[in-house]
């Protein structure tokens, strides 16, 4: 018992003696780091600039009482440390220090023999060996526990058994283990229309749609877009469906591909379309894609989105489209390079985050040939509608 | 039958009641804003045969009728109450239409009584049982829960307590079990989905435009770069107030479940964090706490006014209340809402309920940028204020119903913290626990750790002493593989730390600047020597990862579905552990069928845990000692983070009566 005594004071002054370095450096908290003791004496007095004076001055009384006797028992590479390398030490950062008195515990013993020979500050000897970094590699020094250095041996093999076939049997834990798949691999839908609107305008009233609804996995999904819009009375002036398989490529982007078939007063026309669509930095929703139609035309689409948070439920979204072509396509009135750009803002409140009505203004501009051929056509150019909706999902 | 639950009147009735008693279920609704306070001890069973029959059924909280799962009709569950070295048959009925299990959290069982189906057992099929069957070789303060779907969302938790076989070395008068949960209307499986569909789904604490105008939380340039980062600060908890009520044993913060003591006694609060997805900042205004023990395993003695509970994690506490009434608080960690008790020397008595604070939101450290000199690592919000639009739930009109009357009646002033503190020898430091006033010992006579919260300074310090070398060839982007080699890059990781820190010496995360003790996981040192002080033969690092724009979450980037490999051990093994927080959340990991020791500076007295808490942005090294052959699961807490997929099967071969 006084042996263990002993070498417990003496693990205690060890900590206190240990090189400043190593003090020092363990607050880096960087496991893993090796340091192999020679560095640590031969730099003894390479204090760091941060060290508090006080935390120097305090650590030789205290240590001198408990010096006596244990120092005999400490282990022989103990020889030769500097003990001026106190000098450095930073007691900064002792945690949980004097636990042992406190009341609603009665404390074993042999946790805080070496602690004892310190007046007015009881600390098991552990604590001082605490302070060196787990992964720190410091020879000379008695250390326990998760004070030690890991070692490198080699993983074992990955077992290909099952342990609890043995007790309940293979069959019945092939069928229960359908759960771990169940962990990261359920699937879900989301259905959501970001524009379900009525269109105030000039003229006669319209309305408007964009949505898209998705089933699938994190990372395959099946996609369903569509858009469209239409004049009361006049019926749909154009609309489309897109149907796409979507493959997540990082974080925040989905690759889509599959068809696109339009609907409406033109041409029925049928597109090949591979896009991309996800989260830009700023937290911007965009999305592009390239439309190949049947008729061997080229088309493009850009469009994004921001909701830009008022309060925490009243939501501001700005919103553009252009649409592109790489020809002009008489039957559908589309001349060659930017087709339309169409801008929108829309106030909306998230009563639910599934139902949120909204207000505002959308302008739709026709460009380039395509403008040409509406002002040949007697139609307008450019359109200017409130609108008045509700952005729902489910 | 005495209200409250007296240990020595419990332990009689353990010797006679034997198992399967079931106590009522009906939970009055109280629906004013100051409910008097309802003192209801939880239902207890003992014995060797205990019967549970879990069942769904409605429960009121705060007057309000949700849908349930529990067990035996209660929520929590019944507290089971057991002694070291018993032996203990659990007769289990699933009395729903769908499967269930219970895991008995911390007890170290054999692996086929650890009640994980696919890994442990294969499940309680519907209206079907099962019959758990094992020695009790431990004591301490442990749970138990589902482990299929979201039914532990839904309530299917409960308390265990295992006397010692000796003399407890916590001495106490009385004790009261507080289990803390979440609680919502919505079914869990309906939650996941909502943040599957949209992250973002629960959060009305985010930053706004009108925020911006009043100059709270980050300035115009930080929302920049952190929008441009794509990341949103704000997210703290993923589910929030706005669908949980917080609950103490079952009830609301407007039910005020209420515990009795006697004026001067010493009682133990055994805390547990049931909860599905909510960290909890306790603390019982006017009261000083001492932890004696943390997952079970009791601790050298801490006293501190605030703790963080992480999900699943236990902490047993001594506090010595005075004549009159206290609010015992569990604020969630994003302060969208509170769990609520009172504790009072008679029924009837309330204290007032202190104010939710304002949400931290996350700094350039969470997101494991380390410790960078020129970098303001303050938190926005604790200079500039919180979104003043922020929504909390019901429980945030408490203080005003209950006459708070501002900051003053709550400090707990050192000098004359109560009665806990008088025992108290005059070096009473504690590392992160920061006590400003407090005297020093004279042979510390000079040294000023009060100054001091957690490692923080050290830190910094070492860091511009030393690190600017290494830091100048390090890549500070958020998403460099080569900061992580084991990790499987792809649409699942969202983020690389790429300077994790070990941030276990530091105040958690949201209580950086409170002005009272705050308990970090460095000041807890187990009160005896660990089993095992071997070095661990080898080291593992484990990356936490995920996304959250997609909601996904796994271990080194791969899902338990995708599917992964099992981690091994070798029975008898002793391994060094680092897990690595990739992601911007806190991650409570769990280890099934043993302890592990906290790599926190304490040698051979390391806290031994169950679960442990991983900081955002931060690391967390443990040693664990492979020593109970089987499968176990090895999985963050946090419910939908683990049903996401951030789960493995940890393996530790051979297998009793293999050859090794």
């Amino acid at each position: 018992m006084t042996r263990a005594r002993s070498a417990l004071a003496a693990s205690a002054l060890l900590a206190f003696a240990a090189p400043a370095v190593a003090q020092d450096h363990s607050m880096h908290n960087m496991p893993g780091m090796t340091m192999p003791a020679p560095a640590a004496k031969n730099k003894p007095a390479a204090k760091p600039a941060a060290k508090p004076k006080d935390g120097a001055r305090t650590a030789e009384p205290k240590a001198a009482p408990a010096k006596a006797a244990p120092a005999k028992d400490a282990p022989a590479s103990m020889e030769g440390m500097d003990h001026g390398a106190m000098q450095g030490m930073d007691h900064s950062a002792m945690p949980g220090m004097d636990h042992s008195a406190m009341p609603g515990m009665t404390t074993p013993a042999q946790g805080q023999q070496g602690a004892q020979p310190m007046p007015g500050m009881q600390m098991p000897a552990d604590e001082h060996s605490g302070h060196d970094m787990p992964g720190m590699s410091m020879e000379g020094v008695a250390q326990t526990g998760t004070a030690l250095p890991p070692g490198n041996a080699p993983a074992p093999p990955i077992p290909t058994d099952h342990a609890a076939d043995r007790v309940f049997g293979p069959q019945e834990m092939m069928d229960a283990r359908h759960h771990l798949a169940q962990h990261g691999g359920q699937t879900f839908y989301q259905v959501l229309l970001n524009v379900a609107e009525y269109q105030i305008h000039s003229g006669r009233d319209g309305y408007r749609w964009d949505g898209e609804a998705w089933y699938g996995g994190d990372i395959n999904r099946l996609w369903l877009k569509s858009e469209g819009e239409g004049e009361f009375r006049r019926g749909l002036d154009s609309a489309e469906v897109q149907a796409l398989y979507s493959h997540a490529i990082d974080p925040y982007f989905n690759l889509q591909g599959g068809v696109r078939q339009d609907f409406g007063r033109g041409p029925k026309r049928t597109y090949a379309t591979v896009g991309i669509e996800g989260l830009a930095p700023g937290f911007f929703e965009v999305e592009g894609a390239l439309f190949l139609s049947n008729k061997g035309d080229v088309l493009g689409r850009v469009e994004g989105y921001y909701d830009q948070r008022i309060t925490q439920r009243l939501i501001l979204q700005p919103r553009a489209e252009f649409n592109l072509s790489a020809q002009d396509v008489p039957e559908t009135d589309t001349g060659s390079g930017l087709v339309d750009v169409e801008v929108g803002l829309r106030l909306r409140y998230d009563v639910a985050r599934e139902f949120a009505p909204y207000v505002g203004v959308s302008y739709l501009r026709k460009t380039g040939d395509t403008a040409r051929f509406a002002r040949a056509a007697g139609e307008d150019v450019h359109a200017t509608s409130f609108v008045i909706g509700v952005r729902t999902w489910f | 039958m005495s209200r409250t639950l007296d240990r020595r009147q419990l332990l009689r009735g353990a010797a006679v009641a034997g198992g399967g008693l079931a106590f009522s279920a009906y939970i009055p609704a109280w629906a004013q804003p100051v409910s008097g306070g309802i003192v209801k001890p939880l239902p207890t069973l003992s014995g060797t045969d205990i019967a549970l029959t879990i069942n769904s059924f409605t429960l009121p909280v705060d007057g309000k009728p949700t849908p349930a799962i529990g067990v035996n009709g209660t929520v929590p569950a019944p507290l089971l109450r057991l002694k070291e070295g018993q032996k203990v048959r659990l007769a289990v009925s699933n009395a729903l239409d769908v499967e269930s299990s219970i895991h008995w959290h911390g007890l170290l069982v054999p692996f086929p009584m650890d009640g994980v189906p696919g890994i442990s057992f294969p499940g309680i099929k519907a209206k079907s049982s099962f019959l758990y069957e094992f020695p009790i070789i431990q004591s301490g303060t442990y749970w138990y829960h589902s482990h299929s779907g979201a039914q532990e969302q839904e309530g299917l938790y409960g308390p265990i307590v295992i006397d010692p076989a000796g003399p407890d070395p916590v001495a106490y008068d009385r004790e009261h079990v507080i289990v803390l949960a979440d609680h919502s209307p919505l079914r869990g499986e309906t939650i996941f989905r909502k943040l599957k569909q949209e992250a973002g789904y629960f959060n009305y604490q985010r930053q706004t435009l009108a925020g911006l105008l009043a100059g709270r939380d980050q300035t115009l340039k930080e929302r920049l770069e952190w929008g441009k980062m794509r990341m949103d600060p704000t997210d703290l908890s993923d589910v929030t107030g706005s669908t949980y009520t917080y609950i103490i044993n079952g009830f609301g913060p407007i039910d005020n479940w209420t515990a009795l003591f006697t004026p001067g006694e010493r009682v133990r609060l055994r805390f547990i964090n049931a909860a599905a997805q909510t960290n909890f900042n306790v603390r019982i205004p006017g009261l000083p706490m001492t932890v004696v023990q943390a997952d079970g395993q009791n601790v050298q003695p801490v006293t501190t006014d605030e703790f963080q509970i992480a999900v699943a994690e236990t902490y047993d506490v001594i506090v010595t209340p005075e004549d009159r009434a206290y609010t015992l608080v569990g604020e969630a960690i994003d302060r969208s809402g509170l769990a609520r008790a009172t504790l009072a020397p008679r029924a009837g008595m309330s204290a007032p309920v202190p104010p939710l604070r304002p949400r931290p939101i996350t700094t350039m450290k969470d997101m494991g940028m380390g410790d960078m000199g020129g970098m303001d690592m303050k938190n926005p919000t604790a200079t500039r204020g919180a979104d003043p639009t922020a929504e909390q739930n019901r429980s945030a009109g408490l203080a005003q119903a209950t006459g708070w009357t501002g900051a003053a009646a709550a400090m707990t002033a050192p000098a004359s913290g109560g009665s806990g503190m008088a025992a108290m020898p005059d070096m009473a430091a504690q590392g992160g626990a920061a006590s400003p006033g407090m005297a020093m010992g004279s042979g510390m006579a000079g040294m000023d750790h009060s100054q001091m919260p957690g490692m923080d300074h050290s830190q910094v310090a070492g860091m511009s002493g030393h690190g600017s070398g290494d830091m100048g060839g390090m890549d500070m982007s958020m998403r460099n593989p080569k900061n992580a080699p084991g990790v499987k890059m792809g649409p699942g990781v969202q983020t690389i730390s790429p300077m994790p820190t070990d941030r276990t010496g530091e105040r958690p995360q949201g209580l950086e600047t409170v002005d009272h003790r705050v308990l970090t996981y460095r000041d807890l040192m187990a009160l005896t020597p660990n089993p095992d002080v071997r070095a661990p033969s080898r080291s593992l690092d484990i990356h936490l990862t995920g996304n959250m724009e997609r909601y996904m979450w796994s271990f080194d980037g791969v899902k338990l579905s995708d599917p992964a490999d099992p981690i091994p051990f070798r029975n008898g093994e002793r391994v060094r552990v680092n897990l690595i927080n990739d992601t911007m959340m806190p991650h409570p990991i769990h280890l099934h069928g043993h302890f592990f020791e906290l790599v926190t500076g304490h040698g051979d007295h390391a806290p031994r845990k169950h679960t442990v808490n991983v900081a955002p942005g931060g690391k967390v090294t443990f040693d664990v000692t492979a020593d109970a052959p089987g499968d176990w699961a090895f999985h963050c807490h946090n419910l939908f983070h683990m049903t996401a997929g951030m789960m493995r099967v940890v393996t530790v071969r051979p297998l009793e009566g293999e050859a090794a």
